[in-house]
This record gives structure tokens, sequence and C-alpha cells, in this order.
């Protein structure tokens, strides 16, 4: 068995150890650290279709981000008032209709923001993207409507049918079951026709082009699908805190979901998991040791960058076979 | 509409324009000869603006203060660049993204363990106080125009530096080709540490400038970098001279655009809603600028010779 795959085994096992500890020492907050790690990894596991496999360096997720839980928070508090959204059209507390819609609205405004992005490529992408999302940022700070920079809360959590979501750990289950389908999904893409395609647009486009595959189709499809799976963890991200604000539409959000990425591992199924698993226990570990855990957590990413390239799955399971 | 209001916003906007050129003009030099996206840069500035109210509040003198900003931030740079960044210049800019955010973490904690959370303060210079009358009776602070000042200063002092002494050359032959510069007895590792320095300083002088203005504070240098990263991109990465055209574009248009937006709007709905409507605008309009910029010209307005 290759060395990857024992550790993403090793991964599922963490991950299923924190709800049993939690109940196990009763530390219910060790519940929320594993939601809020699930989300960020989940976020990704999005980002990661982009980047890991098509090698598109977007520093403007936290838009998708953002967009998911703004769809969560304004169906919610028009559900809540009774208001409808538009003439006939109610919000909702279905967490699945949240989901979807905000899968369909990521998607659709990643589409044009891709178009135009793609045209261009390296230091270019990275901060054409970087200022798409800035837009939407700003526009969100100065939108009156549903509630500027202060931000959105609602009070309910949404449900899920057959869920109690109010409670932490099925609300928990419900967070490992989508980023479980994310994984499942990019591992399907990463072998489909499609996710050769894509590796080989990273690899070489001329040669993709050459053999009658236009590179930029498959880079935008890619582009709307890793914006799609970032909106799915925005919405669940906003029902974690019953709150969403401009700070999930925030440039530091979308340099985040990449350390994750990075500090797990570029392009590998479990990545962005041993990446967010990594961050957020530093975060949680650190921040219990010292006030000044940030400062403590540059330090460590940058030994990381400097002296373990591929991430914690390269240090574990060595360089990838092909790149 | 009056007159004034209107020109005085155009020399807000320019002064706003100066400013970010200073951070944009090290950010692209940076990248033009070393291939490196630096988002540190705007930590740098906050090196600067924290040396310049230190010194300035210890010794009571704000061209002290300047000083200590240039000489901090250059020395904050070298020391950056030969623990750290020279490891990252033959990394993709992945690598150099993460490990200069992870810098921008360190460098902001570690200001706020030195500083604590509270902002500082920085005094307008007597020499530089009060204000000027423009046409149409309209006081003006000297300040500014000094700002403004500075800036045209310092772009034609980088004008001369690169076209016309032997570190200028070096460095333009470093962004031309790399190994034959190096091939030809030059020590590329100190040209790289000097390059950076320079930026360095460049980006601590905006601080110390800038904090007369506002507070002096903790993530004052990240707003500042992302605007210093539109510019850049605006202009042509690499370009020094797209710097300085970006840099005033995007101050104008962002200065004015808050005026006039919701003054063109409320032609069309009521005043509360163009108020509204045009200040959401009007915050989103330089970023529309680059999308459209880019959408156009991919590589910028003044792209930088082939490299």
């Amino acid at each position: 068995m290759a060395r990857e795959t024992v550790f993403n085994g090793l991964m599922i096992l963490v991950l299923a150890a924190i709800p049993a500890a939690a109940l196990l020492f009763e530390e219910p907050f060790y519940l929320t650290l594993a939601t809020r790690l699930a989300i960020l990894a989940l976020a990704a596991v999005g980002l990661n279709v982009a980047l890991g496999l098509g090698g598109l360096v977007s520093f403007g997720h936290a838009a998708f981000f953002g967009i998911g839980g703004y769809v969560a928070g304004i169906l919610a508090v028009h559900a809540f008032n009774m208001e409808p959204l538009l003439p006939g059209l109610p919000g909702t507390k279905s967490m699945p209709v949240i989901w979807v819609v905000s899968m369909l609205l990521a998607a659709l405004i990643a589409l044009p923001m891709g178009a135009i992005s793609l045209r261009t490529s390296g230091v270019y992408f990275i901060m054409i993207t970087l200022a798409f999302a800035q837009m939407i940022y700003y526009f969100a700070i100065s939108w009156p409507a549903y509630g500027g920079e202060d931000g959105l809360s609602f009070y309910v959590r949404n449900g899920f049918p057959g869920v109690n979501t109010l409670q932490p750990l099925p609300f928990l289950l419900v967070c490992y079951g989508l980023l479980a389908a994310a994984l499942l999904f990019f591992w399907r893409l990463q072998h489909s026709p499609f996710g050769a395609a894509l590796q080989a647009a990273r690899q070489n486009d001329v040669r993709l082009a050459a053999v009658g595959i236009r590179p930029f189709k498959i880079r935008l499809t890619a582009f709307a699908l890793s914006a799609a799976i970032t909106g799915v963890a925005g919405a669940l991200f906003a029902d974690l805190n019953r709150f969403v604000s401009p700070s999930m539409l925030s440039w530091h959000l979308s340099g985040e979901l990449i350390v994750l990425i990075i500090l797990g591992g570029v392009g590998r199924l479990f990545g962005p998991v041993a990446g967010a698993t990594v961050y957020v226990f530093l975060e949680y570990g650190l921040g219990g040791i010292t006030e000044r855990w940030q400062f403590f957590l540059g330090l460590i990413l940058l030994g990381v960058v400097l002296f373990a390239r591929g991430g914690i799955i390269g240090l574990f399971a060595g360089r990838p076979r092909h790149g | 509409m009056q007159i004034p209001l209107l020109l005085e916003q155009l020399l807000n906007g320019l002064q706003f324009g100066f400013m970010l050129f200073l951070m944009a003009s090290g950010l692209t030099l940076i990248f033009g000869v070393m291939g490196l996206i630096n988002l540190a840069h705007g930590s740098l500035y906050m090196v600067g603006a924290f040396a310049c109210a230190a010194v300035a509040a210890a010794t009571g003198s704000f061209w002290l203060g300047l000083v200590a900003s240039l000489a901090g931030a250059a020395a904050a740079g070298a020391l950056v660049e030969v623990l750290v960044i020279r490891r990252l210049y033959g990394r993709d800019h992945l690598d150099q993204v993460l490990a200069t955010f992870a810098l921008i973490l360190i460098f902001s904690e570690g200001t706020r363990w030195l500083f604590g959370s509270f902002p500082l303060y920085l005094d307008i210079p007597p020499l530089l106080g009060g204000a000027l009358t423009l046409p149409g009776s309209a006081p003006y602070p000297i300040y500014r125009l000094a700002i403004i000042g500075a800036g045209l200063l310092v772009a034609l002092g980088l004008y001369l530096l690169i076209s016309r002494t032997r570190l200028g050359m070096r460095i333009r032959a470093g962004e031309a080709d790399r190994e034959m510069i190096a091939a030809l007895g030059i020590d590329i590792r100190t040209l790289y540490t000097i390059v950076f320095a320079l930026g360095a300083a460049l980006a601590g002088m905006a601080g110390a400038l800038v904090g007369a203005l506002q507070s002096v504070q903790v993530g004052m240098g990240e707003p500042v970098l992302i605007l210093a990263f539109v510019v850049i991109v605006i202009g042509g990465i690499g370009s020094i001279r797209g710097a300085l055209f970006g840099a005033l574009l995007v101050g104008v248009v962002d200065t004015t655009g808050r005026l006039l937006l919701p003054l063109a709007l409320s032609s069309f709905i009521s005043p509360s809603a163009a108020a509204s409507t045009g200040a959401a605008l009007a915050s989103m309009l330089i970023y529309v600028l680059m999308a459209l910029i880019l959408a156009l010209r991919p590589r910028g307005l003044f792209p930088a010779a082939a490299g």
C-alpha cells in the first residue's frame, strides 16, 4: 500500500477521534473545533481543484466562501422574517436548498470571473482573482441592506431533514458528510478524463491544445467547480457561527485557504484535510499557550515553505511520482 | 458642482497616488528584478511608520523620525532578504505567497509585541503645518502638497538612479538576464539585497509620511499593499513608469469616484439611495478598472520587456 494511502487512513482516524475524544472527556468545544476543521478543509478541497489539479493560483476564493455564507444568511433571515426574497420567492431554512443555491451562485459568479481572469496567467492571474474578490468584499461592506460592515446574524441554525442540527454532534456529522462527498468527488475528478486534461493543462497547455483540447474551457470548468465546493463550505461556516460578515470575503481568508493547501500538500487528495487539521490545532494549541500565537504560526509556516517542500503529506509520503 | 471641491479632491487623489507610487515602485522593482511576489511589503510600510513614530516621540523631531523610517525599513528589508527571501527566488509564486504571508503574521504580531495594540500618533512637522489657499479661496494643507512633492522627487530620483548610474545599469541588466550578469562577475546576491532594501526604504518612507495623516497601527500596511498590487498590475509588473502612471490613475479615480459617483447617480435615483449605491460602487471602482484593463491588456498598460 502506498504511504500516502496509509497517511490518508490515519487522517480519517484523526477526524473520527476528535468527536470521540469530545464525548469521552466531555469537552463539547472539541466538536466546534472539529466542525471548523471540516469546513475549512471542505473550502480548501474546493480550492485544491483549481490550484492543485489545474495549477490556477486563485487568490480570490474567499469570494466564493463569502457568497456561500451570504446565501445561507440571507435566505435564513428572509425565512425567519417571513419576507419573500423577491415576490413569490420565499427564503428558506433548509440546508440542502441553501447548499444547492450557494453552489449555483458561486459557480455562476465564477464563470465570468474565471473567463476574464483566465486571459491572464502567472502573477497576473493571482492578482486579478484577488481584485475580483476585493470588489465583492467592498460591495458587501458598503451595501447596507444585509448589515454592511457589521455583518448579518441569524438566530437559529438552518435545518437538515431528519437531523437536529442545533446539536453540535449532528451538525459536525453533516459537515463530515459533505467533506467526504467532496473528497470522493475530488478523487473521481482526479482520475477522470476531465481530470487528466486539467492536469495536462497545468503541466503543458501547448501540448494539450495540440491534441485538440482547449485548455481554456477545461480550466474555466474547473474554476467553476472549485468555486461551487468552496461556496458550500461558506454556507456551512455561516451556519456554524449563525453569522455572516464581510470578513468571510477578505483576502486574509483567501490567503488562509492557500496556506491550508500548501501546508497539507498541493494537489493531494487529503492535502486540504491535513493542512486544516494542523492549522486548526496550531491555532488552538498555540492560542492556549501564548497570546502571540500568530507570531509562532508565522514562523512554523515559514519553516514549512523553506524546508518541507511538498507539505506534510510530502514529508510523510515523499514526492509524487509525477508532478 | 463646486470647482474648488473638485480641485481639492483632485489634489487628494494625486497625494494618494504618489503615496501609492512609493509603495508600488519598490514592489514592482522587486518583482521585475528578482521575480518575487512580496506580500510582506505592507509590513515594511508599517515598520517605517512605527520607526518614525517612535523616534519622533523620543526626539521630538519628525525629520529624525523620517530618517529612522528609511533606515529602519531598509534594515528590516535587508535582514528579511538575507534570512528568508533569498531562498525563495527559485521557487514558484505559490511558495512566495505563502512565505511572505507568514512574514506578515510575524511582522504584525511582532510589532504588536513591541508597541502594544494601541495606535501611535505622529504630528505633522511644524514646517509643513498650516494650509495654502487654492484658487477659489479653499484652504489646502501644505503637508499633503509636500507628499506630492516628495513623490515627484522620488520618481525623478528613481529615474536617474535606474537610467544614469552604475547600480541602475546593473539593476536593468539583472532584469534582462540574471545568469549573464552573474557570469560577468557582478555579485548578484548583493545586488538583490540592495534592491530589496531600496524597495523597503521607499515603503517605509510612505508609511512615515502617511503616519502623520492617519494613526500608526498594526495592520495599516495591508489595505495599502493590496492597492499597491492593483497599481503594479495595472501599470504592468516590473515597470516603474507603469507604477507611476498606475498609482496616479488609481489615486485620482478612487478619490474622485467617491465624490462624483453618488452625485452622478442622484440624477437618476433618490438622494439617499444614490449615496449608498454610489458609495458601494465607488469602493469597487478601482477593482473594476483593474479587471477592465487586464481583460483588454492582460500584461498591464506598460508591459515590461520580456522576462
